[in-house]
């Protein structure tokens, strides 16, 4: 059978999703199990709780959820930040970089452009 | 430069002196690239949705139409059946079929019944008048979880399709590098079912 290590020929680079055999992988997978299960619960609990300021709860949200995407990129796709990651990472950051362009640039145009509206005859509802 | 020399002496050869990446490498790679401008597409959509969540024309809102315990268990079958692949890349790694078959039957299961309770959400939505055409905020709803239901769909036509391969082509190396993909896949969507959740379901409120 091929090597599937991926350490030989890849110029000391490693492709997303590599990681260790056996026992280690599965011990790296019930970590991650076991962290995104708790954060989900803890994003369902944020989301109805009296305990935490209410305008604060948008901002507890986006942090778990992101500490979420965070784990299933370790434990799950197994990117890291070593050398040998490099690549990958590179390409994460530019995609988070161009995610984060759409997402957040239309939010504050649009709500620019619903600020500066002209108030009209038949008021439409724009939130 | 053969492979058996390089092993040791890696890091002292030049970069540009190297040869060429493993096919393998510049494969896994290459879909890493597509599953994250996959994700840019489903930026645009996120987008959407954030600037139309609160356009409902007079219509339902979001927290009058979610139902978080739907949503809960959606998102836990959803998880699940990403730790069962990865356990199926392992099967793979270590070359248990058995492993592999059961793992990939958990997945299937589990995605199976996330797509059942995604699709009897929108034929109730459907059946209660908040359907795709009654207001802004319900044709981005539609758009961006249906657009993920339809990739977790093409997820499981192509899980199937790898167990096929397995089973007549056996574990070679081109096979063994699909199977890597399809796990990068799940993931990435089990990923971008975390931002749904949050923004979509939890931050209706």
């Amino acid at each position: 059978m091929a090597d599937t290590s991926g350490s030989q020929s890849n110029n000391g680079a490693k492709a997303p999703g590599e990681h260790g055999k056996g026992k280690a992988a599965i011990k790296s997978y019930v970590a991650g199990l076991t962290l995104a299960f708790l954060l989900t619960m803890a994003s369902f609990w944020a989301a109805q709780t009296d305990l935490v300021y209410a305008p604060a709860v948008p901002v507890l949200l986006a942090a778990l959820a992101i500490g979420q995407m965070g784990v299933h990129l370790v434990f799950f796709l197994h990117i890291s930040s070593g050398p040998e990651d490099t690549n990958n990472v590179l390409a994460l950051a530019f995609g988070v970089f161009v995610v984060g362009l759409v997402v957040l640039g239309s939010m504050m145009i649009i709500h620019n452009l619903n600020v500066n509206m002209m108030p009209t005859a038949h008021p439409m509802d724009m939130g | 430069m053969s492979d058996a020399s390089a092993t040791g002496h890696e890091t002292k050869i030049p970069l540009s002196e190297r040869g060429p990446a493993s096919k393998e490498m510049v494969v896994r790679f290459g879909f890493w690239l597509f599953l994250l401008s996959d994700i840019v597409v489903f930026a645009g959509l996120f987008a959407a949705y954030a600037v139309l969540s609160k356009s409902t024309a007079g219509g339902p809102t979001g927290p009058e139409l979610f139902s978080r315990t739907h949503t809960f268990i959606e998102t836990t079958s959803l998880l699940l059946s990403s730790f069962t692949c990865g356990l199926m890349t392992v099967g793979v790694e270590i070359r248990q079929r058995m492993l592999i078959y059961l793992s990939a039957l958990g997945t299937f299961v589990l995605g199976i019944g996330f797509l059942g309770l995604e699709l009897s959400e929108f034929i109730d939505l459907v059946a209660r008048g908040a359907g795709p055409t009654h207001s802004a905020f319900l044709s981005a709803f539609f758009a961006l979880v249906a657009t993920h239901g339809l990739h977790v769909t093409a997820g499981l036509l192509w899980l199937i399709v790898m167990m096929v391969q397995v089973a007549t082509l056996g574990l070679r190396d081109m096979v063994v590098r699909r199977l890597f993909c399809f796990s990068l896949f799940w993931h990435a969507l089990d990923i971008v079912w975390v931002g749904v959740f949050t923004i979509v379901y939890l931050g209706a409120s």
